[in-house]
């Protein structure tokens, strides 16, 4: 197993304020990791330093080999690497389908002089991108949508949407940033199956952000927690689970002390 | 039911003070006296009175639409009394007038009201009163004002079929009595000298009218185009939009020769927007990226067509129209570009700030004297020729109205290739989030100097095409109000939709060219379309439908509002 992407001593300042400190994590291609950590830890942040929305001060970010800190997003995103967002991010007024095929961007190589002579190969490219766009819309469990505008989905439907557009341009590794937010239990352990799902049928690493650790327990191989920016544990789900210190950040000290951790963990 | 509903007094009370407000306003602005010359029917319904009406109407289908839960008699009844308000502020401005403005009672005093309100006139009384003096005038007045406001009434009565037939009715009327001339041109003397007196309808003529559309609109309100398409088989279908566009193609073609010399020049000036307008629709509609200096690209296409080809003393290059034609739009792209560039990391209100300030800088610098020994200065470009075709010169308003009309099915050619391509999609992701845009891989300078050289380059394509047609241009014709006009004409139209564009250019062009008694109240139009648009239909006349697509093979048709299907079960 080789490590896909690291990340070593990646630290972002906002003014005074570090928002990630020092921040190594490694994950392995093919597995599930997850950065959990409760909400203003930094979470989201780090995200944006890997995607290359924000540019770390310090340390380096490696993936596939590559150092990409310091490249734009859309190179970072060619390069393999595509991501949803916490609060969802779609193109509101634009179709599922349409969503789906701007994922694909990535893949498609017509220019704008073909599409105005519609030539052969770009009518070719056109209908192949619709085919992988109808066939994401179905592995998503959205059959049948493909023309509503995204803002007219509900909520759930939103969520399947954008991690199909993110699998789009086929990524070597998928960022979920709270793929579970605003979701019922229910839902909740769907959505995990379905990430599980996707690891197993496509290959893809995948990355979580989730503040609630619960959700995460089961199927990722990897955990790292964060708090106030820094990574205070590392490990697998049982050793996670087991850390006084991740339980301190999550509940506080003085819960911590008196905590029984396994009534914690059987809600799982 | 609902607890806090408003009582009907206020109701009342509310709609006629603002209907009355309406028409007041009409009156002290001068519109109503400027228009009363202007006669409509017989020689006692003008214009003006039309402009005195509205607000009576705006009354009548305000109380109504309020008052529409109640019964029918209450709430004709209620609009009746709200019309009975209106007229109030008018009696009011009646006896300001004449105390204030006209009777020498009050000459003594240190300023005359009519200072200010130079349109409170002997004429405006004698328009409001029907000329019949204070006595029988002003109780006709209130009569007339009640009457009006139940008209309005009648407009949002239940029944459908009385609606569309009152409204056809009046609406048809109105529209002949004002575009008189161009009805008059199209038809000829004959049916014209029976239906017009001068530029008004005879009276029996409006009667006439009124009665065919009322007929028209009472019974044709079940024959729905639109449901009848979709019983059209799809095989024809495609046949049948093959046959209709031949048939929109062979009318574009005879129209100009049909409607005379003055309205193919009005015409081609509607053509001309059509293709601004689309131009401004990639880089606003689909980029959205709000552009308000795009006069400079049209600005730029014209003096490039007038340098290339005047026989003047500043021509260069002496090339002919068809030749000049593409380095107009060659240079649009490369200016496109240009002006950009320095605007690539500007967002919303700074890119528009910015941007007018460009369209300022290119206006001045062509009126400077700096560039005066290229492009002219203040004087212009003179001797621009007029294009030639096979020997044959292109001198006339139809004949140009062809070249606007080729230019405009190339401008709509290449929007609707570039919509539907992954150009296109890159545009629109970027104007719903850049941020969101730029992670999905796409390359926003790229992709944002793409809209502004395709925008620009349909802008130099007009600006080409307009110099030539004008024979002359200079710089003081490239001012803010066509940027503004252009964008008007999109945001009316519906943003991104070729039909809205076409549309806002008849509307906001075209109208205006053949209202010629509303020249001075152009602006005041505008304002208040935009401002009516805003507030009732804001996503513009004709908006972009959700586009459906034949990407769905192989799936069922029908759509339900939540999928059941767990997540990833098909795969």
């Amino acid at each position: 197993m080789t490590a896909i992407l690291s990340s070593e001593n990646v630290t972002k300042r906002f003014g005074g304020l570090v928002a990630v400190s020092q921040f190594n994590v490694e994950v392995e291609e093919h597995s599930i990791s997850s950065v959990i950590g409760p909400n203003g830890a930094g979470k989201t942040t780090f995200f944006n330093c890997i995607t290359g929305f924000y540019v770390p001060e310090e340390g380096e970010i490696h993936f596939g080999g590559r150092t990409i800190q310091g490249l734009s997003p859309d190179l970072i995103t060619k390069s393999g690497i595509s991501r949803t967002y916490q609060n969802i991010r779609l193109f509101a007024n634009m179709t599922a389908i349409e969503n789906i095929l701007v994922g694909q961007h990535p893949l498609l190589k017509s220019t704008w002089i073909a599409a105005i002579f519609r030539t052969r190969s770009q009518q070719e490219e056109e209908a192949l991108a619709a085919e992988e766009a109808n066939r994401l819309l179905r592995y998503v469990g959205l059959t049948g949508l493909g023309d509503q505008l995204a803002h007219n989905l509900p909520y759930g439907a939103q969520r399947r949407l954008e991690i199909a557009r993110a699998l789009a341009s086929q990524p070597v590794l998928l960022l979920l940033d709270e793929p579970t937010a605003g979701m019922n239990p229910q839902e909740s352990a769907d959505m995990m199956h379905f990430i599980q799902r996707l690891r197993d049928d496509l290959g893809t690493t995948i990355l979580l952000i989730e503040h609630d650790m619960r959700v995460v327990m089961g199927i990722s191989e990897q955990i790292s927690v964060m708090d106030f920016g820094e990574k205070i544990a590392e490990g697998t789900p049982k050793e996670i689970q087991g850390n006084p210190k991740v339980i301190e950040a999550y509940l506080g000290r003085g819960a911590a002390a008196g905590l029984d951790l396994e009534s914690q963990s059987t809600v799982n | 039911m609902d607890e806090k509903r408003t009582p009907t007094w206020q109701i009342i009370l509310r709609s006629g003070l603002l209907g009355g407000v309406i028409a007041t306003y009409m009156c002290v602005i001068g519109i109503v006296e400027t228009f009363s010359e202007r006669l409509l029917i017989g020689s006692f319904f003008s214009l003006g009175e039309v402009m005195l009406v509205f607000g009576m109407v705006i009354t009548g289908v305000l109380a109504a639409r309020e008052l529409k839960g109640k019964k029918n008699y209450v709430s004709l009844g209620g609009s009746l009394l709200s019309g009975l308000i209106t007229s109030l502020p008018l009696i009011i401005l009646i006896i300001i007038t004449l105390l204030f403005v006209l009777r020498p009672a009050v000459q003594g005093a240190a300023f005359n009201l009519r200072d200010m309100f130079v349109n409170l006139s002997p004429e405006l009384v004698e328009i409001l009163t029907f000329g019949q003096g204070l006595f029988p005038g002003i109780p006709l007045l209130i009569l007339f004002s009640a009457l009006m406001a139940a008209l309005g009434a009648t407009f949002v009565l239940p029944s459908r079929r009385w609606r569309m037939g009152l409204i056809s009715g009046i609406a048809w009327t109105l529209v002949i009595g004002i575009f008189s001339d161009t009805v008059q041109q199209i038809f000829g003397r004959d049916i014209a000298s029976f239906l017009f007196l001068n530029k008004a309808l005879t009276p029996q003529a409006a009667v006439i009218v009124f009665v065919i559309a009322f007929v028209v609109g009472f019974f044709s309100v079940h024959t729905r185009v639109q449901s009848r398409w979709q019983t059209i088989p799809p095989s024809q279908q495609s046949r049948a939009r093959v046959i209709l566009l031949l048939v929109a193609l062979g009318f574009l073609l005879v129209i100009p020769w049909v409607i005379g010399l003055f309205l193919s020049q009005a015409l081609f000036m509607v053509v001309l927007f059509v293709v601004i307008g689309l131009g401004l629709n990639i880089v606003v509609g689909y980029a959205g990226l709000l552009d308000l200096g795009y006069v400079a690209f049209f600005a730029f296409g014209a003096y490039t067509m007038g340098i290339l080809t005047t026989t003047g003393a500043l021509g260069r290059g002496g090339l002919n129209f068809w030749t000049a034609i593409p380095f107009c739009i060659l240079l649009g792209v490369v200016w496109g570009l240009i002006l950009g560039f320095p605007v690539l990391r500007l967002r919303g209100d700074y890119l528009a700030i910015v941007t007018l300030g460009f369209g300022e800088i290119i206006r001045i610098l062509a009126l400077s004297d700096w560039l005066a020994p290229f492009e002219g200065g203040a004087q212009g470009v003179l001797h621009i020729p007029y294009p030639s075709f096979f020997g044959f010169t292109m001198n006339s308003p139809q004949s140009m109205y062809y070249v606007v009309v080729a230019g405009a099915f190339l401008a709509a050619f290449v929007t609707i290739r570039l919509r539907e391509s992954r150009l296109g999609r890159q545009w629109m992701a970027m104007r719903e989030d850049e941020d969101v845009a730029e992670a999905m891989g796409i390359n926003l300078v790229q992709t944002k100097l793409m809209a502004f050289a395709i925008g620009a380059s349909f802008g130099a394509l007009a600006g080409g095409v307009w110099a030539a047609r004008l024979g002359n241009i200079f710089p003081h014709s490239f001012n803010l109000l066509i940027s503004i006009l252009a964008l008007a004409v999109i945001i009316i139209g519906g943003m991104g939709s070729i039909p809205g564009v076409i549309i806002g250019a008849f509307v906001l062009v075209g109208l205006p060219e053949l209202l010629r008694e509303f020249t001075e109240y152009r602006l005041l139009m505008y304002g208040i379309l935009l401002i009516v648009m805003m507030l009732v239909r804001p996503e513009g006349l004709l908006p972009e439908a959700t586009r459906r697509r034949e990407l769905h093979a192989g799936e069922e048709e029908n759509i339900e509002p939540v999928p059941q299907t767990p997540i990833g079960s098909d795969r």
